[in-house]
């Protein structure tokens, strides 16, 4: 008999990409009642310099014995070395995040999905429209356009929040409205406060105030609630935006981030990888992308 | 390359073999076929059509730990997997597999199925199909790559495919046994035996132009009429060779900062897999998931690499307890009606 000798291939030296690194909190604040602002550094001092993203990418955060969780980055890679995140308290997870001071830990990977097409963005004006916490992952496309004006066009930012305590970064945006190479639009359902400067209304009404805007030259950036995309959509529509430079960023489950665990499956795209951006093109030709009322009513 | 084997010569070249690794085979159970570690081929049953569970669990176990976990970090737990040669795998389940390895394999490869894939090696062997199978309606009856070896069964005589060169340093392992000796008898034996399979079949599966009869039917009555059956059990997923589907969870001491990021197979057909926090779901409803499930297996996967992600092995139709399956969902697409 023959010495035993089957050869197996060298396994390729090659990074798990299930692995979080630890990145440390260095602030939290709230920002509403229940949503939190997170700024979070790597431990590992290069690779906070090095982390490189998109607007609109997402990141798998890790909470000790809490399990992990896809969430937006909220700040943009041109402002290197810290990452910016706004939490909501919805589950179990992120009310431990909550309770986490100052210097302590949290485990993150990625980042993760397709992000905004910036590339394609360039020269073109920009609308974008944000529905409550939708300002989480906008508020990166926002401030990555602004901090290089000179590539992009007109740009305007359209925003709405239920009541003026609701409303994400409100003292950041508010001072937006100040400067005059950005059209900032700014409503509340409902005023409580008596003293809101600004819109009372939906955040569709506020198309009123866009003046003409050049369409074939115009990408669209949107994220909301389910309830508001409908309507959205019909308005950027009917100003005759091209479908495919309607931009949506979606919300799915995910256990995996990297295309494996099958949560975020939507027809034969995974939201993690081919997402969470979508066009207005793959909502009308998939289905489940966003649900009946959107994908049905427009024919023509 | 096409070798040949004395059937005889079977039991001897397992035992060799045996000494690189585990050996894994289709045992019987009583009614039911499982993979399980054996000792010779006398403990195995290469006449059953099909285990219970498809040979996904041992490149992809129900249930591992991914990380041991405490407050510094996470430390990947991998290393700990031995050599296996699992036997008397059928085509349907290597096609499976080969599924599995676009999956994982590819663009951010999965390092545990890797590992798993990389120690154990696959030894096909010829099956006798029954009335559930219907690989002939998926183009998986029969098998050319994605095996070390595969063994095709010419009642006195095996010709044995050698798939890799680890399926070569096998045969190099006890080379006595081996014939490059095929003559005409044998060509005319192998033309014949596929005859025979291919006249075995008598499933009423047909898969063609399904994309397109999904895409006209998604909104019909019909998958509503057979989600009113569904009791969302998830054993279709379980069984099936393509689905690859996980949760994870940490499991934490109480009172410790130590403890695991643990993987298990989860299942589209449960109601809390599209759940997401705050509490809305994407997929409340049963005819949401099976219309997820069919979806991927009989259109989606098509559209996306030009074959279904269904490999006709039968599993969902031996197991659903309320008749639910690839055969059914696309007949009663097709005809619009739901039988029986």
């Amino acid at each position: 008999m023959r010495k035993l000798c089957v050869v197996l291939e060298d396994r390729e030296v090659q990074d798990n990409p299930y692995k979080p690194e630890m990145w440390r909190i260095v602030r939290r604040y709230p920002l509403t009642n229940d949503v939190n602002f997170f700024q979070a550094r790597s431990v590992d001092v290069d690779q906070a310099l090095r982390m490189n993203y998109l607007p609109g990418q997402f990141v798998m955060a890790s909470v000790l014995g809490e399990g992990e969780a896809p969430f937006s980055i909220s700040s943009t890679p041109s402002r290197p070395g810290l990452l910016e995140f706004c939490i909501q308290r919805v589950g179990t997870l992120t009310e431990t995040l909550f309770s986490l001071k100052e210097n302590q830990t949290v485990g993150l990977r990625g980042p993760y999905g397709n992000g905004f097409p910036i590339d394609k963005m360039e020269g073109k004006d920009i609308l974008i429209v944000a529905g409550g916490l939708g300002a989480a992952p906008l508020r990166s496309l926002l401030l990555y356009v602004l901090d290089n004006r000179d590539r992009f066009g007109d740009i305007a930012y359209l925003h709405g929040a239920r009541t003026p305590g609701e409303m994400l970064f409100r003292e950041e945006f508010l001072q937006l409205k100040e400067r005059d190479d950005l059209n900032c639009l700014l409503t509340v359902d409902k005023d409580d406060t008596g003293q809101w400067p600004e819109r009372v209304g939906m955040v569709t009404d506020l198309f009123k105030e866009l003046g003409g805007i050049d369409a074939k030259n115009t990408y669209a950036a949107v994220c909301g609630p389910p309830v508001m995309y409908k309507f959205v959509m019909q308005r950027l529509v009917k100003l005759d935006i091209p479908k495919h430079q309607i931009l949506m960023t979606l919300e799915r489950r995910m256990k995996c981030g990297v295309g494996k665990c099958g949560h975020c499956a939507i027809e034969y795209l995974y939201t993690c990888i081919d997402g969470p951006v979508f066009t207005y093109w793959d909502v009308l030709h998939m289905k489940e992308l966003i649900g009946k009322g959107v994908s049905s009513d427009v024919i023509a | 390359m096409i070798l040949k084997m004395k059937k005889e010569d079977l039991s001897a070249f397992l035992e060799t073999v045996k000494e690189w690794g585990e050996l894994w085979g289709p045992t019987r159970k009583g009614e039911r076929v499982a993979f399980e570690r054996v000792e010779a081929l006398s403990q195995m049953d290469l006449k059953a059509a099909r285990t219970i569970i498809p040979p996904k669990k041992l490149l992809y176990p129900p249930r591992f730990t991914m990380f041991d976990f405490d407050d510094e970090g996470y430390v990947e737990r991998t290393g700990d997997v031995p050599n296996r040669i699992l036997f008397g795998i059928h085509p349907c389940d290597i096609h499976g597999i080969q599924i599995m390895d676009t999956m994982f394999l590819e663009e951010y490869k999965d390092p545990y199925y890797a590992e798993r894939r990389e120690k154990t090696l696959l030894l096909g062997h010829s099956c006798i199909p029954d009335e559930k199978c219907m690989c002939f309606a998926t183009d998986t009856e029969f098998i050319a790559e994605g095996f070390d070896l595969f063994f095709t069964d010419l009642k006195m005589f095996y010709l044995v495919w050698v798939g890799s060169s680890r399926g070569h340093d096998l045969v190099r392992m006890k080379p006595e046994l081996f014939s490059r000796d095929i003559g005409k008898d044998d060509i005319l034996n192998y033309t014949e035996y596929r005859k025979w399979k291919t006249s075995q079949f008598s499933a009423n599966a047909d898969f063609t132009g399904m994309p397109d009869i999904f895409e006209l039917g998604y909104d019909s009555s019909i998958l509503d009429e057979l989600a009113e059956k569904c009791l969302s059990c998830g054993q279709c997923t379980m069984v099936c060779p393509t689905c690859n589907c996980f949760n994870v969870v940490d499991e934490v001491e109480l009172g410790s900062v130590e403890g695991t990021r643990d993987r298990f197979w989860d299942s589209c057909m449960f109601r809390e897999y599209s759940l997401v926090a705050g509490g809305h779901n994407f997929r409340d409803k049963r005819v949401d998931r099976l219309k997820l499930w069919y979806t991927h297996k009989l259109q989606a996967y098509i559209g996306e690499f030009g074959e279904p992600a269904c490999v006709g092995c039968g599993r969902c139709v031996a197991t659903c307890p309320v008749d639910i399956n690839v055969v059914t969902v696309a007949n009663a697409l097709r005809e619009q009606e739901v039988g029986k």
